[in-house]
């Protein structure tokens, strides 16, 4: 087993990972990016679609093109593909990885984690019926799609109206196959807005809202779905059901975090799924860092990218030795607030803030403790991240409440 | 000498290999792609104690014995066993009377070590059971595996002393001549054959009505089960079990070799013809919720990975039916019922050991080389950190993670495509990859990567298991 002593490690590639790769070798301190698979790139590697970079690079680049962006920034060569970490020691601050030239132990001063997030499978939501080939989820299919030059089958339903179901039926129908609709069992499109338009409607597929997937049909490979009506606790309503021929169903019915490493260690929050940070991206742990999609899942690679530099940028501080403040205020969810981040911060510094509302508002303000911060005179989701620097905290004491109103 | 066993379930597996100790010509016919692939796969997994079945009954016999065997097995083959035990748990006064039943009918069924644990010791056994428990049944011997492995290290094993393996090939008549068995047909060819042991597992009767023999009938009784995160590692400790009804166990609370928690099953009877029918239902699923979470109210089925279902070949009779039938060479291993996995290795060294010498008259020779041992695929996980090191510095493919939830290397799946692998599923159940969390939304088509290299064959071609089960329909473009 090799030991190797590192200033600041890195663990997941993809934008957050780069991102905190370029902030922290500016910052002139040895720095070493893990990546599990075989390059660097995360999801950005499948999104061939554009609609990447529109803050950072202020164009709209596809998702390939922005990976080569970063790469480009990146002036050092600190990527290291293939390397798996098997383990994270939080006493020693030790890091067990695997790879092709066997174990490797790092030593470090501060970590980054930027892991990003997996989809949920449809295998976990229960649903009846029999298990057959022909049910993938987005990613996978995305992945064939756009890597392997395969499809997945003829005519297909999308389960989930997130960006990713909608940009997968679009790109679906374009090569060739019956997009025969897209189930949602929430009462509105999970995705951007812009999405539903350029995704569906411009191409005529049929978006059915509160409705959901309910019987799945075949031998050996998928030949029907059962769908259904639901009602407003996401029950199907008896009599609703309807049988449609497809032989391939494709499912976005969330990601969820990839913390695994770090779970048993590090504070949690159970709503963003991800660690709890503060405002230099910090975990419960002096010298871990996380950004990305293991935090909370972001719609913009923009905003990913920008977290990442953060985490970055403090971890190389950390790993020379200097002070960053305690974070010993904190955020705390008031009414309509679901993903918030982050959760602590130390007052120092003006920061971006990231929330999600839990329902939709037409107009609707957001307040600090009784104090308006920001007005919202147009329509609010939660499928659409708000981020907002906030600069001023003087008026504040430890425990700051963050809530949505709807106003008239 | 030529024996045909039909099926390569756990049953057939175990008769194979302990068939292959001896100087005969061994031959073993699967009509399903792999190894394990019918009653095999989907069941819950448990080496039960044995103290459950009726003293008397062709199952209590083997079930006991069965189980103890298991040790040297799981040594000589190297596949996955641990003895967990099993609680019966009681909530009410009535249910500690059957407690006390059955630990004197495990005793008629030799089976030792059996305990009635009060309130506060069984809750320093297992913490997370309820609070409405009043006392239950432990048994240290009951363990847990996973049953395809055995079947399909059974099968490695005899192959590797001689055995003929033929996947993918089905058994579709028989033909009997002056009272025995002669011909064997399948989809595939003719075979001159000796003796015919019947494990066919579901079909067992209809391989029984080739030679006229049946005079027993097999429907499928289905068990839907919930698998559930290995976040929940140590939610149980051992297999937990209700005050069982006379249908079946009931739904149990059981923990996977591998670290996950299985939930179920439940037991629907269905008709005859349904003997393919894996689908799980909306009142099943629930079922298998409501009844397990009232053993362990902690349990939480938002980290469900999967569901899936299983069926039971039952008979009438509810027993086994172990032994020869008037056509001479004709021997049925049919019924195998739950507790059969528990049962299967008794059952194959009865099948050799007495069938063979005694009913049928055959003095089978010990071969003199005969190797014992199989190795399994190695894992990181249970190779531990320095023997891996090794590993990958002999095969640098080792060292590079195609899953990523379960660790398995890409030496893995090849090692995996090298003994028999053709599917993803066939990698799925020998390595544990696309098992995991993500159920393989980062592997699966890396897998196929593999597959396609390895066995030069054109990606699209690769199947899920079956011969219809395709994933990928052809080029976007050419
Ligand atoms: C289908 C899809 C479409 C999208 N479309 C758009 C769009 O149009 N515009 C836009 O701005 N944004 C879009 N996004 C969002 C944006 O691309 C993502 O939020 C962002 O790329 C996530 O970056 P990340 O680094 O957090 O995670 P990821 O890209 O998931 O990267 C995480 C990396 O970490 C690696 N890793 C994980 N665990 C380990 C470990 N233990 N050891 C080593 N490495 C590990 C992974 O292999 C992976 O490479 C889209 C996202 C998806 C999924
Ligand atoms: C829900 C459930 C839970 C259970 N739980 C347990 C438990 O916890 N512990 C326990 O001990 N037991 C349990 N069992 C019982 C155990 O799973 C079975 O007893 C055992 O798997 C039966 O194995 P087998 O080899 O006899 O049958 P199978 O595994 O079905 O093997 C028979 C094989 O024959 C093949 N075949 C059929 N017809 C033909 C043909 N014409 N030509 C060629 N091949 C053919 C089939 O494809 C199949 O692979 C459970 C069963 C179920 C369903």
């Amino acid at each position: 087993m090799r030991r190797e002593k590192v200033d600041v490690l890195i663990v997941g590639g993809g934008a957050a990972g780069l991102a905190a790769a370029i902030s922290a070798t500016k910052e002139g301190v040895k720095t070493v990016l893990l990546e599990r698979d075989r390059s660097t790139g995360g999801v950005l590697n499948q999104c061939i679609h554009n609609g990447f970079g529109l803050h950072v690079y202020k164009e709209e680049l596809t998702g390939p093109e922005f990976m080569e962006r970063m790469w480009d920034e990146l002036k050092e060569d600190v990527i290291r593909p293939n390397y798996t970490v098997l383990e994270i020691k939080p006493k020693t601050r030790e890091v067990v990885t695997l790879s092709e030239e066997g174990l490797v132990i790092f030593e470090v001063k501060a970590l980054v984690m930027a892991t990003g997030a997996r989809e949920r499978p449809l295998s976990s939501l229960q649903i009846p019926g029999s298990r057959v080939a022909g049910v993938y989820t987005a990613g996978v299919a995305q992945k064939m799609v756009n890597i392997y030059n395969r499809l997945p089958g003829r005519k297909v339903l999308i389960v989930g109206s997130g960006d990713i179901g909608l940009i997968m039926a679009r790109r679906l129908k374009i090569e060739g196959m019956d997009v025969v609709g897209v189930v949602e069992i929430m009462p509105e499109p999970g995705g951007l807005i812009r999405n539903v338009v350029q995704c569906l409607e411009d191409f005529e597929i049929p978006l059915w809202l509160s409705h959901t997937v309910v019987e799945i049909h075949g031998d050996q490979r998928l030949n029907a779905v059962t769908i259904a009506k639901v009602d407003k606790n996401k029950k199907p309503i008896p009599g609703t059901e309807r049988k449609i021929k497809v032989d391939t169903l494709v499912t976005s019915v969330g990601l969820i975090p990839q913390n695994e490493l770090i779970e048993g260690f590090v504070e949690m929050d159970p709503i963003n799924k991800g660690p709890i940070i503060d405002e230099f991206m910090r975990t419960s742990i002096k010298w871990i860092f996380a950004a990305g999609n293991n935090v909370a899942i972001h719609d913009l690679v923009d905003f990913v990218y920008e977290e990442g530099k953060i985490a970055g940028y403090y971890a190389a501080l950390i790993s020379k030795n200097e002070k960053l403040p305690d974070s010993d205020k904190r955020f705390l969810r008031g009414q309509n607030v679901g993903v918030l981040l982050p959760q602590r911060f130390s007052q120092k510094k003006s920061f971006k803030i990231y929330l999600r509302p839990l329902k939709s508002f037409k107009k609707s303000i957001l307040k600090f403790d009784d104090k308006v911060i920001r007005k919202f005179n147009w329509r609010i989701r939660p499928s659409e991240m708000i981020d907002l620097v906030v600069k001023d905290f003087n008026n504040f004491g430890p425990n700051v409440t963050v809530e949505v109103n709807e106003i008239d | 000498m030529k024996v045909f066993i039909v099926g390569a379930g756990i049953s057939g597996s175990l008769i194979a290999r302990e068939l292959s100790k001896y100087d005969i010509e061994v031959h073993i016919v699967e009509k399903a792609p792999d190894i394990g692939w019918g009653v095999t796969k989907a069941n819950s997994a448990i080496v039960h104690g044995g103290y459950d079945d009726p003293p008397g009954s062709v199952r209590a016999m083997f079930a006991a014995y069965g189980n103890k065997l298991y040790d040297e097995l799981s040594k000589e083959l190297d596949f996955s066993f641990k003895r967990v035990g099993s609680l019966v748990v009681a909530f009410k006064e009535e249910d500690m009377e059957y407690l006390k039943e059955l630990k004197k009918q495990g005793r008629e069924n030799k089976v030792e070590d059996l305990e009635i644990l009060e309130k506060t010791e069984l809750k320093k056994k297992e913490p997370n059971l309820s609070d409405k428990v009043i006392a239950a049944l432990w048994c240290p011997t009951a363990g847990i595996t996973e049953p395809w492995d055995v079947a399909m290290a059974a099968i490695e094993n005899a192959v590797e002393n001689g055995a003929m393996l033929h996947l993918g090939e089905s058994v579709k008549d028989i033909v009997v001549k002056d009272g025995k068995v002669s011909k064997i047909i399948t989809d595939k060819a003719e075979y001159k054959v000796d003796v015919i042991i019947n494990a066919a597992g579901l079909f067992a009767d209809e391989i029984a009505k080739m030679v006229k023999v049946a005079n027993f009938e097999i429907f499928p009784r289905k068990g839907e089960y919930i698998l559930l995160d290995k976040k929940l590692k140590g939610l149980v400790n051992s297999v937990v079990f209700p005050t069982p009804t006379k249908k079946s166990k009931g739904i149990l609370v059981v923990p996977t070799v591998d670290g996950g928690i299985l939930l179920g099953p439940n037991a629907v009877d269905l008709p005859k013809e349904k003997k393919y029918d894996l689908s799980t239902t909306r009142d099943g699923l629930d079922e298998v919720y409501v009844k397990s979470k009232k053993l362990v109210p902690k349990i939480d089925i938002s980290y469900t990975i999967k569901t899936f279902a299983g069926l039971r070949p039952e008979t009438k009779e509810k027993d086994f039916i172990i032994g020869p039938t008037k056509v001479w060479g004709f021997v049925n291993v049919a019924g195998i019922r739950s507790p059969g996995l528990t049962a299967a290795p008794a059952i194959a060294k009865y099948v050799v050991e007495k069938i063979f010498p005694e009913d049928l008259k055959i003095n089978l020779q010990r071969k003199k080389h005969f190797n014992p041992y199989r190795k399994k695929i190695p894992n990181i996980k249970e190779v531990g950190l320095e023997e891996w090191e090794k590993l990958v510095k002999k095969d640098p493919r080792f060292g590079r993670t195609v899953c990523f939830c379960n660790n398995v290397s890409e030496g893995e799946i090849v090692e995996a495509i090298r003994r028999g692998a053709r599917t993803l599923d066939g990698v799925k159940f020998r390595t544990r990859a696309s098992f995991g969390r993500c159920q393989g939304g980062f592997c699966s088509l890396k897998i196929m990567e593999i597959i396609s290299r390895e066995l030069n064959i054109p990606i699209e071609e690769i199947k899920l298991n079956y011969e219809k089960s395709w994933i990928m329909d052809g080029k976007v473009r050419v």
